[in-house]
């Protein structure tokens, strides 16, 4: 391949790596930025610490939310995305689509932080109405959501000109993943679009209320496709990537796409799981929604099995037999590989949590309790934020031609995540489990009798947030001490898609049918919130007024 | 298609834990009406002061045992703020909010929902053993959220 490319290939592959390095090094500040909130959080529910009034909790809280749930994830897999797209597809390319991207959504990052920073949107990420935030907050979320559009754009554009270029031939795998995920962001953001359509307006004055139950619902049609954007990105890391740090292969690369196709048909029609307790929701959809989560379920168990055959295979082909002899095998100080695979064993706790949480009935014991954080930090906070961090420490040597600064605060520095991330979200879910409520600054409730037992809990949360927060800053060090050291790597960094291993089964051309399956996909979303939203434009005419309650 | 041996076993296994699991939810909610509480009734968020039976909010007794209690949640409190039954008293809450979105929770008990501006939220309990238990508001609602709690006492 080296022989062919020209000038003009080099200088477009430069500049596609300097659009994804800038990606990567937001979202790594604004990882930093987060943690530090978060680590505040911890000290001040256990009551190590009071947050001043100028700099209360609620308005940090929500800082952490947005920073991490929306903007960390959604910087990382933009860039991510856009490089495994690059990569694999050759091609001399603008990428001006991509650059407009970044800065509509930093453009959108930079409104919305200002507007909770200040303190008039102390709204969480979830901003439910009828609380009402500064119009800014809107905007800029939108914005945030709006770039993304023209990253999926130019992901999908290049998938396009791939597929009309050479008839017939299967679309890199990497660039599959990523245009499969970005088909799916797109419909899923659909939802909070036209909930902003109505908050937007709302905000600024001109109409008088809010059908509070539908907002809802366009949230949650939105925020749970979300938590698969994380997921799909790391899946994609996870079955193209890792492999390659250990000589191993992708087990199937049919399966992986199968995997992926699942996953786009299924994220979006089961997010009124979030609403099993909603009055507004009858219980029959919230039965149905509770299906389709145990469908979505399965590429999940699918990539499990695909991803620890892919080590125990080439474990094999080492000479190593056994559990004992694949977990020796594999390179465990080695954070590209560490990373994700730590996230992996969070992933078997958050998983099966997650399925507790979707289980209907079962959903009143635990939500809005402390469980539910408990969950979502060893989901997101773990499988998703571990594997990007592990790629980080890969994607900015590789991408920058930069040596790796200290990599054994790297290796350090993945391990003492896991550990601060295991203590703390089993301290969650156990609080949570005691009925412990989450977004609450203080959980002693005047020492109530009802509350007395989860104090201690939080107590060990600090510690873990502590733990955590100190990972943070290494991640911090090494990123940023890559750049400002700039020593320029000997032997180029590596971090390569692995080959497919040579038993695979071929795959079915069905499988590259993108455009069918997106319709499908779009039929389901539909099919599962027509009725609902029906129901409540029919039942509902009452409009609840904006208010500031913070 | 084909599919791996292993990968063949490992799904079947996941495909019979997800169906027990379906079987055993959708069992409890045929059979002994578990399901999550849903669409009572439409308020008027505005003008819940004047409308029964929220204008009066309270503990009505139905029949010896068996009682309603209705709430109204607004920043940062219940009304009522504190409600005394018997023990073994089954108690059916109606709950509604006056301004923003609430949540209404009796921890270790299974009394959780939701309660947003516009619906009426009803969930039920039998409190079997004396004591005093906290209701608290676990959805956040603003600055005083923290301190939105109240009583209810099982004599």
């Amino acid at each position: 391949m080296a022989v062919t490319v020209n000038r003009d290939e080099l200088v477009s592959r430069a500049s596609g790596d300097l659009l994804a390095l800038t990606h990567i090094y937001t979202a790594t500040l604004v990882l930093g930025l987060g943690g530090l909130f978060g680590m505040l959080q911890g000290f001040s529910r256990a009551n190590l610490i009071v947050m001043p009034d100028w700099f209360d909790y609620y308005r940090m809280l929500t800082a952490h939310g947005v920073l991490m749930a929306l903007v960390f994830t959604t910087f990382f897999i933009c860039g991510f995305f856009t490089w495994s797209t690059y990569q694999s597809i050759e091609r001399t390319r603008s990428v001006t689509v991509g650059w407009i991207g970044y800065c509509v959504m930093l453009l959108g990052t930079a409104m919305a932080t200002v507007a909770i920073l200040s303190g008039d949107a102390s709204v969480m990420y979830t901003f439910y109405a009828p609380m009402k935030a500064s119009p800014l907050f809107y905007f800029g979320a939108t914005f945030l959501v709006a770039g993304t559009w023209f990253t999926a754009f130019d992901v999908l554009e290049n998938v396009v000109w791939f597929k009309r270029r050479n008839p017939g031939e299967r679309i890199p795998l990497p660039a599959f993943l990523a245009a499969t995920t970005f088909i799916m962001w797109i419909i899923a953001t659909i939802g909070v679009v036209i909930e902003m359509l109505f908050l937007i307006p709302w905000s600024l004055g001109w109409t008088p209320g809010i059908d509070v139950e539908l907002s809802r619902m366009l949230l949650w049609y939105f925020g749970h496709p979300l938590v698969y954007f994380w997921i799909m990105a790391a899946y994609a890391i996870w079955y193209t990537l890792v492999p390659a740090r250990f000589g191993g292969h992708i087990f199937s690369d049919a399966l992986t796409r199968t995997t992926f196709i699942i996953l786009l048909l299924l994220s979006t029609p089961v997010g009124l799981h979030h609403q099993f307790l909603d009055p507004g929701v009858s219980s029959g959809w919230k039965w149905m929604h509770t299906v389709a989560t145990y469908g979505v379920v399965f590429p999940s168990i699918m990539t499990a099995f695909a991803v620890f055959a892919s080590f125990e295979i080439a474990a094999r082909r080492a000479g190593k037999r056994g559990f004992f002899g694949t977990i020796a095998f594999l390179p465990w100080k080695d954070p590209v590989f560490a990373g994700p695979a730590l996230g992996m064993i969070l992933f078997i706790f958050g998983g099966f949590g997650g399925i507790v949480n979707s289980s209907y009935s079962m959903d009143i014991l635990v939500h809005n309790t402390m469980w539910i954080v408990g969950h979502f930090h060893v989901t997101v906070g773990g499988p998703v934020a571990l594997t990007f961090i592990g790629a980080t420490y890969a994607l900015i040597p590789k991408l920058s031609g930069r040596k790796l600064f200290a990599p054994q605060l790297a290796l350090v520095q993945v391990y003492l995540w896991f550990v601060g991330m295991m203590i703390m979200s089993t301290a969650m879910h156990w609080a949570g489990l005691l009925g412990s409520p989450r977004r609450t600054s203080d959980v002693s409730y005047f020492g109530a009798q009802g509350a007395a037992t989860w104090h201690p809990e939080m107590l060990w949360a600090a510690l873990g947030g502590a733990l955590i927060a100190t990972s943070v800053l290494l991640f911090i060090i090494v990123a940023t001490g890559t750049y400002l050291r700039n020593e320029r790597a000997a032997v180029p960094p590596s971090f390569e898609f692995a080959p497919v291993d040579a038993d695979a089964m071929p795959t079915p051309a069905i499988l590259d049918k993108l455009g069918r399956f997106a319709v499908i996909a779009l039929v389901l979303a539909i099919l599962a919130y027509a009725g609902p939203v029906t129901q409540e434009l029919q039942a509902h005419p009452y409009l609840a007024p904006g208010m500031r309650t913070w | 298609m084909h599919i791996h041996k292993g990968e063949r076993l490992w799904l079947t296994f996941a495909f019979i834990m997800m169906a027990v699991f379906l079987a055993v939810i959708t069992t409890a909610a045929v059979v002994d009406g578990v399901v999550p509480p849903s669409r009572v009734q439409t308020i008027d968020p505005t003008k819940v002061s004047q409308t029964p039976p929220f204008d009066k909010p309270g503990l009505r007794k139905v029949s010896d045992g068996e009682y309603e209690a209705y709430y109204v949640a607004r920043i940062f409190s219940f009304s009522p703020d504190t409600i005394t039954v018997p023990a073994g008293a089954h108690v059916t809450f109606y709950v509604t909010s006056a301004d923003v979105e609430h949540g209404f929770s009796i921890p270790e008990t299974g009394v959780n929902t939701m309660v947003t501006p516009g619906w009426v939220s009803s969930v039920a309990h039998t409190f079997r053993t004396p004591g005093t238990f906290l209701l608290i508001c676990n959805e956040y609602c603003g600055a005083g959220h923290q301190t939105m709690a109240a009583k209810v006492v099982v004599e």
